[in-house]
């Protein structure tokens, strides 16, 4: 188990430095950058920018070294903490993504644990009630939450709660917390708020989740340890829970490197319709901005989620699992 | 009726002709006609396809036509009047800083079918003929327009007169058929859905077409040559499936100066799409050719003194191409919700271009849907699209291997 860890995180570190230098290169290349929009901000505020100015900025900020120069001075800063300054906001990037990634990582968390929450027992009573009407049901529902945008179920579900139920949308805590300290009051009103988000976003993996986990199930129930275990005696709940359902989960574990890049680009993309206070508004900003090392940054870090997130996976795999160590 | 008649008879000279040789593309085809949602799904696709071919045709207006005096109408109801399909002219008026319509029924005008409108291409055909439109003046006015009361503290009703009606009552145009209602600049909705789908049904399409080629070949490469070759490909295809992928499109697709013009940009876009799509291809390809290439057919073959090149093209592609069919039928959907969504986020497909992620734009604010709803509509043809390729491509799956169960 030890070797299996170290050699998963040594290449953990590898993949996490090529995703830097493929981030730099991706949004450093195009021309253009933050420091134009800033010079046309000088100029609109009647400013006088000579070629001098602009010489002594471009010098400042390094506009014209070569890439790999840059690359080597953000990377060498990165390392400890320093990940540069917004051209645009005025602000070193680390404070700006700080407290916002932890909101991106709760949300995706929450998001998952909603999608296997539901998934799982959908997803057993589907393969347990094949060909009924409930399942037919389901299997629609599987189709249409993967055909529905995120963005779209966040718009939908906006428009309804704001036009029949009267919710404020759009924001984290109600009037009277915004500006109130910490209390448990606050953290109901905020989880009030944020159920719509998660809800959203977990949506689109709970379907695939659920169908992922049907057809497990329905595979694993035609094995002949079922058969036995029926035969013995036992009753179908425990047939179905605990010898049926165990097995059927690892694919599901399996499945997590290919949920989690779907929750983090839902993440990006809902908190950006409902402007949550999270990764998703300042990335796009940023990228339209060419805020080039807010925006690096933001996607290094969204990738490192990604990349432990897969991390975790295997490790909970190889331990539901002890032939994954071997390989 | 006619297809279920065509599967019970083949299924009937199935058990006649399976002991004879039948082409395991004939088992595919009889599999996939089985499977009633897929080909369900198929149809529709077609049909959608075909829509967005004569798009002009069906549309009644330009999709960029703007009218200031049709500002956000909401779709406009066809009634039955005088024993023929109608609709009433509209009265604009500003009430609380909003355009509100009223209907004057007494001077409906009739819709009308094969009109000729304007003139537009396809195929680089030239037409006038629309497939239905408003072409007759309606009646003068002879009773006064019905108007809603307007509040007596409105200082802009006031300021407009008394109720801020628009001069078009007496009209010197035929009056506007909006099915779908009209956006902020009195654009047809169903119009610009119209040509918008020619865009989002599309721009998908190509860009896993790019990514199939590409995963194809480097698919088949790594998996033929090994060694060092596939290691550097399996890693790099590891790092970017490492990336979260819209964050990864986003960024790309950022770099393009937003003043592109529209043929170029949407190529780039599908070269956008296709980057992420072919990492998932090449390695289900690559693990096919793998699987392959232990095979006895494939030792004969190099017994035989086959070239390399000779051996991949006519005999492992072809036996990969049902499963490439397959995957990248599954690709096409997530394709046509990149696009969506990037667009949807101004950076996909700009204004003026027009694809069903820029329509939804407009449908960005929540004050916006709660006044004018009808701006979520361009919404069910995505949805429709995705999932009946969904359901064509789970068909497609179970055909692929028609010799299980």
């Amino acid at each position: 188990m030890i070797t299996f860890l170290i050699r998963r995180l040594l290449f953990m570190v590898v993949t996490v430095i090529f995703i830097s230098m493929i981030s730099f290169v991706l949004i450093e290349l195009p021309p253009g950058s933050a420091l134009d929009a800033k010079l046309q901000q000088f100029r609109s505020r009647g400013l006088n920018v000579t070629s001098d100015v602009v010489k002594s900025l471009e010098e400042r900020y390094g506009i014209n070294d070569p890439i790999y120069k840059k690359y080597w001075k953000w990377i060498s800063h990165a390392v400890y903490g320093d990940f540069g300054q917004s051209f645009y906001l005025d602000q070193p990037v680390s404070s700006l993504i700080g407290s916002r990634i932890w909101f991106s990582i709760g949300m995706s968390t929450a998001a998952l644990l909603f999608a296997w929450l539901v998934a799982i027992p959908v997803g057993v009573y589907s393969a347990t009630h094949r060909n009924s009407l409930p399942d037919y049901l389901i299997t629609v529902m599987q189709f249409l939450g993967v055909a529905i945008p995120e963005f779209l179920l966040a718009i939908v579900l906006m428009f309804i709660a704001s036009w029949y139920f009267g919710v404020e949308v759009g924001v984290l805590y109600s009037k009277q917390y915004r500006d109130a300290p910490w209390s448990f009051g606050k953290l109901l009103d905020l989880l009030s708020h944020l159920w719509l988000p998660v809800v959203v976003i977990g949506t689109h993996s709970t379907a695939w989740l659920t169908r992922v986990m049907r057809a497990n199930l329905l595979d694993v129930m035609g094995a002949q340890y079922v058969q036995t275990a029926r035969s013995k005696g036992l009753g179908e709940r425990a047939v179905v829970w605990k010898h049926a359902v165990r097995n059927a989960l690892h694919p599901l574990v399996m499945a997590l490197g290919a949920t989690l890049p779907a929750l983090i680009s839902g993440e990006v993309i809902v908190s950006i319709v409902l402007n949550l206070p999270t990764t998703g508004p300042l990335y796009v900003q940023a990228l339209i901005n060419k805020d080039m090392y807010l925006a690096i940054t933001f996607l290094l870090f969204l990738s490192i989620l990604l990349v432990v997130g897969n991390l975790l996976a295997d490790l909970a795999l190889a331990w539901l699992d002890p032939r994954v160590r071997l390989e | 009726m006619a297809t279920v008649e065509a599967v019970a008879a083949s299924q009937a000279s199935a058990s006649t002709k399976i002991a004879e040789d039948v082409s395991q593309w004939t088992l595919m085809r009889w599999r996939f006609a089985r499977n009633r949602l897929s080909l369900f799904g198929l149809i529709v696709l077609i049909i959608l396809y075909l829509v967005a071919a004569i798009a002009p045709f069906l549309a009644p207006y330009p999709y960029n036509a703007i009218d200031t005096e049709y500002i956000h109408t909401p779709p406009t109801p066809v009634r039955f009047l005088n024993g023929q399909l109608s609709i009433c002219p509209l009265t604009q008026f500003m009430r609380d800083f909003r355009w509100e319509y009223t209907e004057d029924c007494d001077r409906a005008v009739p819709i009308e079918f094969m009109v000729r409108g304007h003139p537009y291409t396809i195929f680089g055909v030239p037409f006038e003929t629309h497939l239905f439109g408003v072409t007759q003046l309606p009646p003068p006015k002879t009773t006064p327009v019905r108007k809603p009361e307007a509040k007596a503290d409105d200082p802009l009703a006031a300021f407009m007169g008394s109720s801020g009606e628009s001069t078009m009552a007496d009209a010197t145009q035929p009056p506007r058929v909006f099915l779908l209602g009209s956006d902020i600049q009195g654009r047809d909705m169903l119009s610009r859905i119209l040509e918008g789908s020619r865009i989002s049904l599309t721009i998908g399409l190509v860009g896993v077409a790019l990514s199939v080629v590409l995963g194809a070949v480097l698919g088949t490469a790594s998996g033929y040559l090994g060694g060092l070759f596939d290691d550097l490909v399996q890693r790099f295809i590891e790092i970017i499936q490492s990336m979260p992928t819209l964050p990864l499109w986003a960024a790309i697709a950022a770099a393009l100066p937003p003043t592109m013009p529209v043929p170029q940009r949407y190529f780039l876009i599908t070269i956008i799409l296709s980057f992420v799509s072919w990492t998932g291809l090449a390695r289900q390809v690559r693990g096919k050719v793998m699987g392959y290439s232990s095979l006895d057919y494939i030792a004969a073959a190099r017994l035989a003194g086959c070239s390399h090149m000779r051996i991949i093209l006519t005999h492992m592609l072809p036996n990969a191409s049902s499963h490439i069919i397959v995957v990248s039928t599954l690709a096409v959907p997530s394709a046509i919700l990149g696009e969506t969504a990037l667009s949807f986020l101004g950076l996909g497909m700009l204004p003026p271009a027009v694809s069903w992620g820029v329509l939804l734009r407009d449908a960005q604010q929540i004050q916006s849907i709660l006044l004018h709803p009808w701006l979520l509509i361009p919404a069910l043809p995505i949805i429709i699209t995705v999932t009946c390729y969904q359901f064509l491509g789970d068909g497609l799956r179970d055909a692929a291997d028609p010799y299980s169960g």
